[in-house]
């Protein structure tokens, strides 16, 4: 391995045209796009490991849950326009709220992030690959199949109703009949087996696969932002695993983990769950912040202003979050001080966030601003997230959250802090790198129009809600009577949601058009400055010709410096380079796994074994012999790869 | 374009419902803090908003610009500044919010409980049960779903779950405060003027969560204690033949295995005390105006205006319905 462009040292001992690097033929780059490509065929659909394949897949699945999601708040909007509406009963009420919570959350929010970071990772840090693709590949497999049983049983009548927390005693054996709660508890360990797998593939790549050059410190926000929260997902996870374990184990074998008359306690639910829970939101929330930190400076045409101190305003506030749990659990019995303790913690939070808004303010004010669609989303956040952040400060203070807490004026505040701080910047991201991913620009003045509905809908939507909390109208009920003055707010809400509504149409519509007719976007569209950028659009399946190396934090902007590339890796192989954690120095040579029907295998035995254990305890011990099998045959080493690798070696 | 149905807005003066009008020291602590949040956040809130739009008016490049990165090379002090002032600030602020609510929480906390008025307070799906304590010799009583309390006393609600978490919650007298199986609470609070208050259940709680509310009225000293006074007393004896006909029924039927009425051999545990029924304002935990004719209603088939609720329709003969009907109306 060499850094100069000049040719690989060892080319003598190789066949010229099977290395790529900057002065390779045509003949090694096609050969290389044969040989990172996913094979053709439904099996080989099923067997593809490409992390743009895997991504696009993932990216379109959350949106559609997200779609989804979205129709069951219209209905409960409909339901909520009038007093005493009877157009959806109380129960399937109850069913709406917790299927939209838990999709938006788990099927939607957090996942969504992690998709298109599975994208963009590798892009951004100029490898040819993810980590561990076919696990990557398992993890996606595993969370539709996660999500498809969501709702299918919901569709079949068996949907959950106890919530998206799912409070014990109600969603326990005594109070939740049926099969929904089990379906929910599945649902979660489909979905954060899912998440766990894709944090440890995202870490890996972001720590050992970055482009010779690019030391920690020149990483863009992006890929910082994706760290801290992968890291945050290996804490936060395990905590609602072994919640939702527990609860299963109550409602099917008889533990009795929450139930107080025979030991156990309800209260530990909540702490478990929340635990898991606050952390979550900045699941969805940090790298909602790397996209921002990623489009301002393209927009304001210069570097980010405070790099390191948004870095460590990201890492700050990931330790913060798991400080404030007990700020979802006020009005239960917390002693005193600890109250104070996580008051303290609650409103501190504040501090990272508003520091790295004053650095995005301070880089828009010395910029000279392009202003386009993702732009104009990137700006309503200032306005949306800050109020969310306005009143998260106030549902931090103990003696206000007494008033506050369980009212609408949570449901404002969560939707002008997720919608606002994540819905926005992922809709600034989606305008941003569409290109990239499509080769085709979106529509400007379809965008312009689609963000003014969205942003007008939303506050007319969620900014009564407020009002409608200090004047006592409690979330999670299905209806309310007239006299009680909430009649208006509520119906100015519906009238908002349904904005929202043909605003996501318009874009769906803008997308269809611009995949068909938009206009092609070249390599770089908005002269922006990172390394997915010196990809050309849509990006090959080997993403980039020769690997690229990096000598500042912008490497597109940064004036040229020698070398620009590295060379030496096989074309004929699926061979990437690995670097050192903290310089990125090249490090190892390490061959990839070629494309494999057995992660879908497996993720189907793992269903298989997720679905049969909501019926018998047993399915554990006959479901899992499936999985052993699968995974077995995964790993099985073939003499072909052996044999590629024997190849590849080189002695010192 | 809807058929609104179902819920009849409440013919009397509709009880208040407000976190901002405290009618009490504990809500008028909370809304003081409010208020001062409020100016805080809201200030910071237009800050940031001014100078995004700032930038919005300063120069603009509508084509994609060569990127200036003098920020490179040069270190930017002005802005340097204004970031480590704007996060200064901000530090300030938050260390004063902090301090402000825990003096709320302090002075929350604080409520002098000298001669404090008791009540236990337990939620059911979905309902609630008050038990007076007994007090002065006199002894103590139980009502549903409307609490009487007097202007001026202290009150320290101990609160229990029957089933699972409910949260108790009057907002123009205090914020709210869980009810938890396996775990007891209290919640103190004071009534400065006198009104009627309604309060909601506040913690999800199953099928009918929406229709769980109560009313707490706080009376004058003089008007509580003949309230309570007769609250104590048992059911009066029927004063019709049709009325002794629906007592005999009530006994003899399913009803008397869920609820109570004191002087009668009613002596179920599950379902509201109905001794004074009449001295209440609404029926089926605020989900209907208590007059005869919904009484007859909700006895007939509680499902329509209150769909889950536990109590099943009755299948007596009209005759019979209207008989009990006429019965529970002399439950003053």
């Amino acid at each position: 391995m060499t850094m100069a462009h000049t040719g690989p040292e060892f080319s003598s001992s190789r066949d010229e045209h099977r290395v790529d690097g900057p002065t390779a033929t045509d003949t090694t780059r096609r050969l290389l796009a044969r040989t990172w490509d996913d094979p053709p065929g439904i099996v080989g659909m099923l067997a593809a490991v490409n992390h743009k394949t895997i991504a696009r897949r993932f990216v379109v699945t959350t949106f559609a849950f997200f779609a989804l999601a979205g129709m069951l708040a219209l209905t409960m909007r409909l339901q909520l326009a009038r007093p005493g509406l009877h157009l959806v009963g109380p129960d399937l009420y109850d069913t709406l709220f917790t299927m939209h919570g838990t999709t938006m959350m788990f099927l939607f929010g957090v996942p969504v992030m992690q998709a298109v970071a599975i994208y963009l990772i590798p892009l951004m840090v100029g490898a040819r690959s993810i980590a561990f693709p076919r696990m990557n590949a398992y993890a996606y497999w595993v969370f539709l199949f996660g999500g498809l049983t969501l709702y299918v049983a919901f569709v079949l009548g068996a949907g959950p109703r106890a919530g998206w927390f799912s409070y014990v005693p109600l969603a326990g054996p005594d109070y939740a009949a049926g099969k929904g709660t089990d379906i929910w508890a599945q649902m979660i360990t489909f979905t954060e087996l899912a998440s766990l797998l894709e944090a440890i593939v995202l870490i890996t790549t972001i720590l050992k696969m970055r482009a010779p050059g690019m030391s920690l410190n020149r990483m863009p926000l992006f890929a910082w932002a994706t760290l801290v929260t992968q890291f945050m997902v290996i804490f936060a996870m395990p905590a609602v695993m072994l919640a939702s374990t527990a609860l299963i184990l109550d409602r099917l074998v008889g533990t009795q983990f929450f139930n107080p008359s025979l030991g156990g306690d309800v209260l530990l639910w909540q702490h478990l769950f929340w635990f898991f829970g606050h952390p979550e939101v900045y699941l969805i929330f940090i790298p909602a912040l790397g996209f921002i930190s990623s489009i301002l400076p393209t927009f304001a045409r210069r570097p980010i202003f405070g790099y390191t101190a948004i870095v460590l305003a990201l890492i700050a506030t990931a330790f913060l979050a798991f400080g404030l749990w007990v700020h979802h659990m006020f009005a239960t019995s917390v002693p005193q001080l600890g109250k104070s303790f996580f008051t303290a913690a609650s409103v501190m939070i504040a501090l990272p966030s508003g520091l790295q808004i004053y650095c995005w303010i301070a880089t828009l004010l010395t910029g000279r601003l392009n202003l386009k669609t993702p732009l104009l989303f990137v700006l309503a956040f200032f306005f949306i997230l800050v109020l969310g952040g306005m009143t998260g400060v106030m549902l931090g203070s103990v003696s206000l959250d007494l008033q506050l807490h369980d009212t609408y004026f949570v449901v404002a505040h969560l939707h002008y802090v997720l919608i606002g701080g994540a819905v926005f910047p992922l809709s600034a991201a989606v305008h941003y790198w569409f290109p990239k991913v499509t080769g085709r620009m979106l529509d400007e003045r379809l965008g312009r129009w689609q963000f003014w509905l969205f942003f007008i809908g939303f506050n007319v939507a969620f900014f009564p809600m407020h009002w409608l909390g200090l004047h006592g109208m409690p979330r999670r009920v299905w209806t309310y009577p007239a006299g009680m003055g909430w009649s208006a707010m509520n119906l100015i809400s519906t009238v908002g949601a349904w904005t929202i509504a043909a605003s996501v149409l318009l874009f769906v519509f803008n997308v269809w058009r611009s995949l068909r007719h938009g206009p092609s976007a070249g390599p770089n569209p908005w002269g922006a400055g990172t390394l997915e950028w010196a990809a050309p659009s849509p990006p090959p399946p080997h993403n980039f010709d020769a690997l690229p190396v990096v000598h500042g934090r912008d490497p597109l902007w940064d004036p040229p410096t020698h070398p620009a590339h590295v060379s030496g890796l096989a074309a004929d192989a699926r061979e990437v380079l690995l670097t050192t954690v903290l310089d990125a120095r090249p490090d190892l040579r390490s061959l990839f796994p070629m494309p494999s029907i057995w992660p879908f295998v497996s993720a189907v035995a793992t269903t298989v074994l997720f679905i049969g254990s909501i019926f018998t305890p047993w399915a554990v011990v006959w479901g899992s012999v499936p999985v052993v099998i699968a995974l077995t045959a995964w790993f099985w080493p073939t003499r072909r790869h052996h044999a590629q690798a024997m190849a590849l070696e080189r002695k010192p | 374009m809807f058929a609104a149905g179902g819920f009849p807005a409440l013919a009397q003066a509709t009880p208040q419902h407000d976190a901002l009008a405290p009618a009490g020291v504990q809500a008028a602590h909370i809304a003081r803090l409010w208020h001062f949040t409020l100016i805080v956040t809201g200030a910071v809130f237009a800050a940031v908003l001014l100078a995004v739009l700032v930038g919005l008016a300063r120069r603009r490049a509508d084509t994609p610009a060569a990127p200036d990165l003098s920020a490179n090379t040069r270190p930017e002090r002005g802005p340097r500044r204004a970031v480590i002032a704007a996060t200064t600030v901000s530090v300030v602020l938050l260390v004063g919010l902090t301090v402000a609510d825990a003096l709320t929480d302090r002075a929350l906390s604080k409520l002098p409980a000298a001669h404090a008025l008791h009540i236990q307070v337990t939620g059911w799906q979905w309902w609630w049960q008050a038990n007076y304590a007994p007090e002065d010799g006199a002894p103590g009583f139980a009502v549903a779903n409307e609490l009487h309390v007097p202007v001026g006393r202290p009150v320290i609600v101990s609160l229990a779950a029957g089933d699972v978490i409910h949260s108790f919650w009057v907002p123009n007298l205090h914020g709210k405060k869980d009810l938890l199986p396996g775990i007891g609470s209290t919640i103190e609070f004071r009534a400065d003027r006198p009104g009627a208050y309604r309060g909601q259940c506040a913690e999800f709680c199953g099928t009918e969560h929406a229709l769980m509310a109560m009313t707490v009225m706080a009376d004058p000293p003089e008007r509580y204690a003949a309230w309570a006074a007769a609250q104590r007393l048992p059911a009066a004896p029927p004063d019709n033949a049709l009325a002794a006909r629906g007592r005999a029924l009530f006994e003899a039927s399913a009803c008397a295995n869920c609820h109570t009425v004191r002087g009668t051999h009613a002596l179920g545990m599950l379902a509201p005390d109905l001794t004074h029924l009449m001295s209440r304002r609404t029926l089926a935990a605020g989900a209907l105006e208590n007059t005869p004719a919904n009484l007859a209603a909700w006895i007939r088939n509680p499902q329509a205006a209150k769909p889950g609720a536990t109590m099943p329709a009755s299948a007596l003969p009209a005759a019979d319905i209207q008989a009990l009907a006429a019965w529970l109306t002399t439950l003053k």
